[in-house]
């Protein structure tokens, strides 16, 4: 079966070290992290990554206070790929656009503040938000897109914890291919640092990073890592068939050149390495690629000890001593984990390298876990390669679901 | 309380959800819904808010009468009274 060809040509993302593109891709090339402490409701001061992007640049007050956070985020992102891609938007057919957000979870955030709410009314329920359903259904951060953009297609989220950025591009590739929709916005959003519920979760699962130094806490493959620095953040695509991006004369950042989706059936929290190589390799069939035609594998690795040992023993797996080409780094070590907009945002902040060609590295690792040292770590400095034609990008999470997305340098 | 200090408190608590609105010419006659963006869900905020800020309850029945400010005076000012009597 023939597919059409689905290329990226705008990028739309706030994440803790940066608002655009650019600003996020010299902060990674410039070793910027983006960790702060921030407040936490029952929990005190806690590491966070925390986005300062200004919601009042795509919405009115009114629309800030009314909806959610990753609503305003998703907002953002979108308007911001929107003006990246240079689409013609009020010629665009907007019951021909889809918008598929991938997040880890939703409604959190709003119940918690509900609940506090009504703890000062003797949890009076007559006091509870008449804004609760609309501000808590899954599909929220997508349908406050589609109001603020007035897109009548499609619009909704996709489910699937921490490999959710990955699967908004899947997606929306599907339904490009499938013909549903012309035109695609499509990613991953964040919320969770405003849900005490996420931290202490972590806490207590003895998986939520401490460090005295909040841009040093969040350390992917350095012997002393102790766990998850949570984050916000959300980065959203334009994604269209390739001959109509070429239509109307648009810039191309990467073409789509294959994905795969599987589940680990083996734990609720645990990962498993065999499944997350066999959704990397699946991955590479599908692109009809070898692991050593990838030149950029961003890894998922979240800091918790056990965790990067085995995607390490994954990739391992994969990408062995026959790929001297392939390199490998991480951006939690900047960011922390952005969740829902993780594999997304990561995804983005490797695309200049098909220009720059130049590998941002993993930083904060002063000792390597020799359990992590797979070849082709580029750890601390940036890296200057001969040749980046392939990303590939991981993100797995919790209940075991795995995604790898590969995308390509745009070649005619 | 009088009916200008309980327009008063409606136009604060519209301020607070609607914050995009110029509440400097807001006629007391003429219906908010025709002046202002307010929908049925911001009515609702100002029903929570008379709730949460100053314990005044309105039954859904009543809530025409908090169509301007002018019917919001004549309705809400003696309930305004009738509470701080209590104590």
């Amino acid at each position: 079966m023939k597919h059409s060809r689905i290329v990226i040509t705008g990028v739309g993302l706030t994440a803790p070290n940066g608002n655009s593109l650019p600003e996020f891709r010299k902060n990674l090339l410039d070793g910027v992290a983006g960790i702060e402490r921030r407040e936490i409701r029952y929990m005190g001061s806690q590491l966070a990554g925390v986005c300062h992007y200004d919601p009042l640049k795509y919405q009115k007050k009114k629309e800030v206070r009314v909806g959610t956070r990753a609503g305003s985020i998703s907002i953002y992102c979108a308007r911001e790929a929107l003006a990246d891609s240079g689409v013609a938007w009020d010629a665009v057919a907007k019951d021909r656009v889809g918008i598929y957000i991938g997040c880890t979870e939703h409604g959190n955030v709003e119940t918690e503040n509900e609940i506090h709410n009504i703890s000062k009314f003797n949890y009076d329920t007559k006091f509870w938000s008449h804004y609760h359903n609309p501000r808590t259904v899954a599909n929220n951060p997508a349908g406050e897109a589609s109001l603020n953009l007035g897109v009548t297609g499609p619009a909704y989220t996709i489910g699937a914890a921490c490999a959710a950025g990955n699967m908004g591009l899947i997606h929306a590739t599907q339904m490009l291919r499938l013909g549903e929709v012309d035109f695609a916005i499509c990613g991953g959003v964040s919320e969770s640092i405003h849900t005490f519920g996420i931290f202490a979760g972590f806490k207590s699962q003895n998986a939520l990073a401490t460090h005295e130094d909040p841009k040093k806490a969040s350390r992917p493959f350095d012997l002393a890592r102790n766990g998850i620095v949570i984050s916000e953040g959300g980065c959203l695509y334009t994604l269209e068939r390739l001959e109509d991006a070429q239509a109307r004369g648009a810039k191309i950042y990467a073409e789509i050149a294959g994905y795969h989706v599987n589940s680990d059936a083996s734990d609720y929290v645990l990962p498993n390495p065999v499944r997350q190589a066999e959704c990397v390799r699946a991955a590479l069939k599908r692109a009809g690629l070898e692991p050593r035609d990838i030149h950029i594998v961003n890894t998922h690795a979240t800091a918790t000890p056990l965790g990067d040992i085995q995607e390490c023993e994954a990739i391992r797996a994969v990408f062995g001593a026959g790929c001297p080409d392939t390199f490998i780094n991480n951006t939690k070590s900047y960011i922390g984990h952005a969740m829902g907009a993780a594999g997304a945002l990561e995804l983005a902040g490797n695309l200049p390298s098909f220009d720059d060609l130049t590998v941002h590295p993993s930083i904060n690792v002063d000792n390597l876990d020799p359990q992590c040292a797979i070849p082709g770590l580029v750890l601390n400095q940036p890296r200057r390669v001969a040749k980046v034609d392939t990303i590939l990008n991981n993100s797995f999470g919790m209940l075991g679901i795995n995604s790898t997305l590969i995308v390509r340098r745009f070649v005619p | 309380m009088t009916k200008d200090e309980t327009k008063k408190v409606v136009l604060d608590i519209i301020a607070d959800i609607a914050p995009d609105e110029d509440l400097s010419n807001v006629k007391p006659d003429v219906r908010l819904r025709d002046q202002l963006q307010l929908d049925s869900m911001d009515f609702l905020d100002i029903v929570m808010e008379l709730r949460k800020r100053h314990g005044i309850e309105v039954p859904e029945a009543d809530y025409q009468q908090l169509a301007s400010l002018d019917s919001c005076a004549e309705y809400l000012t003696p309930k305004f009274n009738a509470l701080a009597a209590k104590g």
